[in-house]
């Protein structure tokens, strides 16, 4: 068979990088070809060039042994691709069935959108998928996995015979990943291929048909997914070998209660959640998306009320009506969601690293910029941040080093309480494991640190204790020695249809 | 190298959109110095800055209201507003200091009036400075009874008046240029401004007290506002309460050309006062060439949508190579 789609020899460059070199590639009819890399090896950017979102440098595109000339995202929907994007971007007014049909409207002769035609194809491919939701559910109800679905659902109306995903399941739980996974399974079945990347070396032997490996720009090896394995991938990523995805502690012996939940309770976010950290204790939170966890960490660190309830930190009770009274109370916060609030994208490295702390930098009104500019070189050189300098863009960076950028600030507040919100989300195993460490550091300091995280194994792998929440209330707490994938699963599933 | 070379040719990149702004101003320059031998003299570039004196001013408080990420359409009705309330206390006790101290205040209390309607009852800007518009126009014509002032002796001085053979205004407008470049870059107010105007979540996140430094903001614009009404009474030797209709859009234009991103977070002192200075030439160099009124109106509308579009099309290419 004719392969789906050919790339040979593409090369693009960015200023500053070399974002591809000569890669050459290939996709067949039903099959997935998960892409693989580091942050910055040139995964995005090789199918953001199929997508006809960049163009490349140097190099042929043949789509079913046709060269092809894709300069406009139209022009790849037009020979069917599809891109399904790592970050969705959604009109969050829209209804499910608008969103659906955005620029595909069937009109009617006299130009108006017929409606009608449009309320009928969206229940007939709603119940097609045995989505239960009604085609004028806007989609600011629904979660980021259901609106993943509609895309996909989308690029299936379309009938797109090449779907390009970028880190799909980088936003949904382990269920909805499940979900993802039987819909992709469908597709290649229909004869559709699929490039998709990913992170998640578990995930990638579970789909892949074909596995590519990118590094630097360069592609270093494809071969059918059943001749790797997972060490073998991530040595080909990393040019190197990881011993251990987990670094190792030296003594988990922590010290007295610093941090305390009582009875916390925002209603109808989460209700009566109590919690303790001690000194040099990494404790984890785990649950489903939605189970309240963000909801608890935000509202801790000022940035939604509380209802009732309390926290105390080192033994006395404190208030916190807004993040400076957290701040003032020892307590950082990583956000989830870090661009939007973990960063000013279009400042510079420097002013997002030493925003918290400018105080710092500031003597009788006057900025030392010298000291500034050196504790935060300084500060970026441990995280290893990869920047050209620190007049960069915070934009113009990778995931992971925007992530090292809003750690970097917060280490240098140097807070005693850290609440880390999926800091891990989005990036490589090498920068995983780095911050990892990095956790690890902060409690052997005597920090307390509070990690939630949407990965179980993760969780595992580096906390002393865990919460499980479901639904809004703490379910279970777990020592280490008590853990274990299905216990946190079955209290994560408590008061919820399975 | 290939790289070495890449990251210059960025560097250069860099340059040409953050300088395009004072090149065109250069242009400007060069150009109408052809168009016309009246321009280069002495006289006629006091007369320029003399000129746009008032509208800069007015403009590096626009400036620091849009980089927060918020506007200000009040400007015009309260320079107005605070120039009668100074004139008027001028002619009362006869004290140009306590004038300006007037003139100020009344800037700096509107513009509280508007930051806290902003910030306690969340109204958006747009919408509490429009009322401040209508607001504090009235309250001029209702404080003159709709009737202009006249004679204001010793008081036009400060617009009229020359030290060492250099307009005052300049004084008040390098003075400013200079404060407002220093708040921007140099202190803490400036980089939350920065900050907040960029991404008002994070910058919260980050522990900063957004309602604070917004107020801030307006106050310190208001203050701009407020001498800029004393400046503008004083060089027209009158009190007008219809003073300064329409300068909101000319603050905002000037601001914009100077770089100033209308949904904030960009934007600088030297910027403004470049873009004020691009309109201040065209303005003069098509007087000079006597270009019809209604005529120059459609050039300078043409010339605030060009610059902004050029401005737009630099920072998209940016993004995608």
């Amino acid at each position: 068979m004719a392969p789906l789609l050919q790339v040979t020899n593409i090369s693009k460059s960015f200023p500053g990088v070399q974002a591809l070199k000569d890669v050459s590639f290939t996709l067949h009819p039903s099959s997935v070809h998960v892409l693989c890399g580091e942050n910055g090896a040139g995964k995005s950017t090789l199918v953001k060039i199929i997508n006809g979102i960049y163009y490349p440098d140097d190099g042929d595109i043949y789509v079913l042994g046709k060269k092809v000339h894709i300069n406009h995202p139209l022009e790849a929907r037009r020979l069917k691709i599809s891109m399904i994007f790592q970050e969705l971007d959604y009109v969050e007014n829209f209804t499910v069935e608008q969103s659906l049909f955005l620029g595909e409207e069937p009109v009617t002769r006299y130009g108006r959108i017929d409606w009608k035609t449009i309320r009928r194809d969206t229940i007939r491919l709603l119940d097609q998928e045995g989505l239960p939701y009604a085609p004028n559910t806007r989609l600011k109800d629904l979660s980021l996995s259901d609106i993943q679905m509609l895309e996909i659902l989308k690029a299936v109306s379309l009938d797109a015979k090449i779907i390009l995903m970028d880190e799909p399941t980088s936003a949904i739980t382990d269920k909805e990943i499940q979900r993802l996974f039987n819909k992709i399974h469908d597709l290649r079945n229909k004869g559709v291929g699929i490039i998709y990347i990913s992170h998640k070396l578990d995930e990638i032997s579970q789909i892949a048909d074909e596995i590519s490996v990118l590094r630097d720009g360069v592609l270093v090896d494809t071969k059918p997914a059943h001749e790797f394995n997972k060490d073998l991938i991530i040595s080909k990523m990393v040019g190197r070998k990881i011993e251990n995805v987990y670094p190792k502690r030296k003594h988990r012996t922590p010290g007295e209660t610093i941090f305390e939940l009582e009875g916390l309770t925002n209603k109808p976010r989460f209700r009566d959640v109590s919690l303790h950290a001690r000194r040099g204790e990494i404790i984890g939170i785990s649950g489903l998306v939605g189970a309240g966890r963000t909801e608890v960490a935000r509202s801790v660190f000022g940035l939604d009320p509380i209802t009732s309830g309390s926290i105390k930190i080192y033994g006395k009770k404190v208030r916190i009506r807004d993040v400076p009274d957290a701040i003032n109370n020892k307590i950082a916060m990583l956000s989830e969601d870090r661009k939007r609030f973990g960063l000013v994208l279009e400042r510079n490295v420097k002013e997002n690293v030493s925003l918290p702390v400018l105080e710092m930098f500031f003597k009788n009104g006057l900025n030392m910029a010298r000291f500034e500019q050196q504790t935060v070189k300084q500060m970026c050189k441990k995280l290893n941040v990869k920047t050209p300098n620190l007049a960069t863009l915070v934009r113009t960076l990778s995931g992971g080093n925007q992530q090292k950028v809003v750690i970097a600030k917060w280490l240098l507040k140097n807070q005693d309480i850290l609440i880390l919100d999926e800091p891990t989300r989005g990036i490589d195993v090498g920068a995983k494991f780095e911050i990892y460490k990095l956790i690890n550091d902060l409690a052997e300091q005597g920090k307390a640190v509070i990690m939630i995280s949407s990965e179980m194994p993760e969780l595992i792998g580096v906390c002393d204790r865990i919460y499980v929440m479901a639904g809004g209330n703490i379910t279970k707490e777990l020592e280490r020695k008590d853990f274990d994938q299905e216990t946190i699963m079955k209290y994560s599933a408590i008061g919820m249809e399975i | 190298m290939k790289i070495n070379r890449d990251v210059v040719s960025a560097r250069w990149d860099m340059i040409k959109t953050r300088f395009a702004i004072y090149m065109v101003l250069v242009g400007m320059i060069i150009l109408a110095s052809f168009l016309s031998p009246v321009f280069l003299s002495p006289r006629n570039l006091t007369n320029i800055a003399r000129q746009v004196s008032v509208i800069t001013i007015m403009s590096f408080g626009q400036t620091l209201v849009i980089i927060s990420g918020m506007i200000d359409l009040s400007v015009g009705s309260v320079m107005a507003f605070a120039g009668i309330m100074s004139v008027s206390t001028y002619v009362a006790t006869g004290s140009i200091l306590s004038g300006v101290v007037v003139g100020i205040l009344v800037g700096v209390a509107c513009a509280t009036i508007n930051g806290l309607i902003v910030t306690k009852l969340k109204v958006p800007p747009f919408i509490a400075t429009l009322g401040m518009l209508t607001a504090a126009r009235g309250a001029a014509l209702l404080y003159t009874e709709g009737q202009n002032i006249y004679q204001l002796g010793d008081y036009v001085m400060l617009g009229q008046g020359s030290i060492f053979g250099i307009p005052t205004p300049i004084y008040f407008l390098v003075g400013l240029a200079i404060v407002m470049w220093y708040l921007l870059n140099h202190t803490k107010f400036g980089r939350y401004t920065y900050a907040i105007g960029g991404n008002e979540d994070a910058a919260r996140a980050s522990g900063i007290r957004i309602n604070r430094n917004k107020l801030t903001a307006y106050i310190i614009a208001g203050a701009f506002v407020g001498l800029a009404g004393v400046l503008f009474m004083s060089r027209v030797n009158a009190g007008l309460p219809n003073a300064g209709i329409g300068y909101e859009l000319d603050t905002i234009s000037i601001a914009v050309i100077g770089g100033t991103s209308i949904t904030g977070g960009t934007g600088s002192a030297t910027g403004t006062l470049a873009g004020a200075f691009i309109i201040g030439i065209l303005n003069n160099i098509m007087n000079l060439l006597g270009v019809q009124s209604y005529l120059q109106q459609i050039i300078r509308g043409t010339i605030i949508v060009m610059a902004v579009a050029y401005d737009s099309f630099a920072k998209t290419r940016r993004k995608v190579g």
